[in-house]
């Protein structure tokens, strides 16, 4: 009895006190920024008069920074590319990490962990590395595959040009992640599936994807949500072609507003926007992760 | 057994984001009391003060050693943030967090935009004597409305590079017209088929805007408080069509200058020719190592022949913010550094600057060749041929950066779906428009 009572009460503050540091640090560097951008999308910078303006003050816009930014069709065909570059790298990511972590799980596969490394690697490079890299070999004059020959920054091919880099640099984590959760299967159950009859690829089919869906779904939540984020590739391509502009997807119209044009305010009710957009995006995936476990449960 | 290493990894957790906090923190207090010592060093030790400097110049930091070694009292730190455009952003952050640097670099077009942002400092109480020695043109860049916000650095007027030895190997002659550049651009691809005598640039404005004030164009003009903005003016239309032409038959490549391709373009020969500031030298150097010796310089092509107008892409002042606690002898730095004699000859020798201060035109260093064109002694008289005719804007728009993003996406957009370069324009002019109107100035 009295042990019991002892270790009721050691936790009844740990859990609060471990908490604590990410609890702050969030609130410090999300919370916080969050709520001053929120308190900037309703300002607007005024000079104050005469040619050169003389200095500037800010004036409360009420919601004139939002209609603008709702108004601007830079923004909204910035968000068409974000969605066309989406439908390429969200499912690729996804299937190229399910079918290597399958690959990885066989029984047959040799020299797993070199393949497994060279697989995830990419994530480990930062993406502005990663798409400098690849911009040299997409463009004509530098290029090793045959960028004389195809134009890898023409109209539709940009789109995947664009998110073969992401796609490199997302699937090594997502394979871990789902790797893991095939490597937690017991073996018992295959053991079965064999001794019932079951080919290798009845297996994967029958057993170990339908398994490990919760992680692949767990995957497309992290997928979905890096798209909606995507800065680094098109803007580190962007010097090196035509094809790519400064509005080219929604964070890079973030960022020139911000920086470019110093335009915090706007680009502030852009980022609010896309914030919203984003939570939205991830409760319905969230929501939709739920009722796939209950139904798994059930 | 997995119950402890559990607990262990909590722990570990948990120091790791104390540590994390910890650092943050701890980054945070250095900054601000770095610069607590700072003000009270320089309060205290009467007279000894340290100035940050932005510049982003190769070799800058040799210019400023010579500086720092004559005047123990007033010792300049020197960093390099970024470049252009970049470091023009970073300076109105850094204005925001109150933190900016003392003096920094600015290219001219940028100075409206950083003086109505209230960035950078009216320094006319402290250059009595330095502006007596430039003329009144190359004044007409950092001086309005009676107040000086920079000490002029540097002038640049568009010129054409061209690579000699391909030039003959073709059997071209430079160009004096722009009508004879678009009928050689035409015999280049004639007669090797793989290069061009250039390509149009959608990705740095600069050269464009350059282009359009050699035709006569006046984007921005003023009367009174009151702005005038014509980017799609008659002049600048006609630069325009022109290159369109060109671009249209594919007589001249068009993928973005400074990128890797363009890098290796210029490197094997595949481009002939630049259009560029007098800066091109050092730029060069880094751009194209193999071409050593095989450029030269002219004059920029006319539009009707004998014509000596040109436009200018780029020219740099030094400027003293307004966050500098010391404007005295920040304004003391960056007079120094564009007037005396001795700093700029070391400017000359180490960036290959064509200086803007009258008596700076006439020093002995212009007399030899810059280190990338030994095979062109003649190289600053040919500059200081063309400077003279350099013609700018009236004045730079308080928005330019708006206009500039306007230009890199609009003609990119014509470039890549072949649209047309007059509606790249039509549109620059209404995001301008739009943009000023929004920040409240007066346009008329």
């Amino acid at each position: 009895m009295a042990r019991t009572t002892t270790t009721a009460r050691r936790t009844g503050g740990f859990p609060y006190l471990l908490v604590l540091p990410a609890v702050l640090l969030f609130a410090a560097f999300v919370v916080a920024p969050g709520g001053y951008a929120l308190l900037l999308s309703f300002q607007r910078r005024k000079v104050n008069g005469g040619l050169l303006g003389g200095g500037t003050h800010t004036v409360f816009a009420g919601l004139a920074n939002y209609r603008d930014v709702l108004g601007d069709a830079d923004l909204w065909s910035g968000v068409l590319r974000m969605l066309a570059l989406g439908a390429v790298t969200v499912p690729a990511t996804v299937v190229f990490a399910l079918l290597f972590a399958v690959l990885l799980d066989l029984e047959r596969t040799r020299l797993k962990r070199i393949t497994r490394l060279t697989i995830f690697l990419p994530y480990a490079v930062p993406g502005v590395i990663a798409s400098l890299m690849w911009g040299f070999l997409y463009l004509p004059a530098t290029s090793p595959i045959g960028g004389d020959r195809v134009d890898f920054f023409g109209q539709v091919a940009v789109y995947f040009s664009v998110g073969n880099v992401a796609v490199w640099g997302a699937v090594g984590f997502n394979m871990i992640v789902i790797y893991t959760a095939l490597r937690a299967l017991p073996a018992e159950l295959f053991e079965s599936a064999r001794l019932d009859g079951a080919s290798e690829w009845q297996i994967i089919r029958r057993i170990k994807v339908p398994m490990v869906l919760p992680a692949v779904v767990m995957c497309t939540l992290f997928t979905v949500l890096a798209a909606l984020q995507v800065f680094n590739e098109p803007n580190t391509l962007k010097p090196l072609s035509n094809a790519v502009s400064s509005t080219w997807v929604p964070l890079m119209k973030i960022y020139d507003d911000a920086f470019g044009n110093s335009d915090i305010y706007s680009a502030a009710a852009t980022s609010v926007v896309l914030t919203a957009a984003a939570l939205a995006v991830s409760f319905v995936t969230a929501r939709l992760i739920q009722s796939r476990v209950q139904q798994e449960a059930a | 057994m997995s119950v402890i290493p559990r607990r262990r990894r909590g722990v570990a957790a948990v120091a790791l984001l104390a540590a994390g906090l910890l650092a943050t923190t701890a980054a945070c207090g250095g900054g601000s009391s770095d610069r607590k010592s700072d003000a009270s060093a320089t309060g205290a030790s009467k007279g000894k003060v340290t100035l940050t400097f932005w510049d982003w110049d190769p070799n800058i930091d040799k210019v400023v050693a010579k500086w720092n070694a004559g005047h123990p009292d007033i010792q300049v730190k020197l960093s390099n943030p970024a470049g252009g455009d970049q470091l023009v952003a970073k300076m109105i952050t850094a204005h925001e967090a109150k933190n900016g640097p003392d003096v920094a670099k600015v290219e001219y077009q940028s100075l409206p935009a950083l003086v109505s942002k209230g960035v950078v400092a009216d320094i006319t109480g402290y250059t009595k004597d330095t502006v007596t020695k430039y003329d009144a043109a190359t004044l007409k860049s950092t001086v309005f409305q009676g107040k000086v916000y920079g000490v002029p650095q540097d002038v640049a007027p568009l010129m054409l590079f061209y690579r000699t030895d391909l030039f003959a190997k073709y059997g071209l002659s430079v160009p004096k017209t722009w009508d004879e550049f678009a009928a050689e651009a035409r015999t280049v691809r004639s007669k090797a088929p793989a290069s061009y005598l250039t390509n149009f640039d959608a990705a740095d404005p600069g050269w464009f805007t350059g282009l359009a004030q050699q035709a006569g164009a006046n984007w921005w003009s003023t009367s009174g408080d009151s702005w005038k903005v014509d980017i799609a003016d008659a002049p600048t239309k006609k630069v325009a069509g022109y290159w369109q032409g060109l671009v249209g038959d594919g007589s001249i490549a068009k993928n973005p200058s400074f990128s890797p391709q363009w890098n290796k373009q210029m490197n094997d020969g595949t481009l002939l020719s630049w259009i560029s500031g007098a800066w091109a030298p050092a730029q060069l150097g880094g751009i194209a190592p193999a071409t050593k010796g095989k450029w030269a310089v002219a004059p920029l092509p006319a539009w009707t022949a004998g014509d000596p107008a040109t436009g200018i892409w780029g020219g740099s002042a030094t400027t003293v913010t307004t966050d500098s606690e010391h404007p005295a002898q920040a304004a003391e730095f960056a007079s120094w550094l564009n007037t005396d004699d001795a700093a700029v000859t070391e400017q000359v020798k180490q960036i290959n600057v064509y200086p803007a201060a009258t008596s700076g035109r006439s020093l002995p260093v212009l007399q030899a060749a810059p280190a990338f064109f030994p095979n062109q002694p003649d190289f600053y008289a040919e500059v200081k041929k063309v400077a003279p005719a350099a013609r700018s804007f009236p004045m730079w728009g308080p928005d330019v950066t708006v206009t500039f993003t306007g230009y890199t996406d609009g003609f990119s957009k014509a470039l890549q779906s072949g649209g047309s370069f007059a509606g790249a324009l039509d549109s620059m002019q209404s995001a301008t428009v739009a943009d000023m109107k929004k920040l409240g100035f007066t346009v008329g």
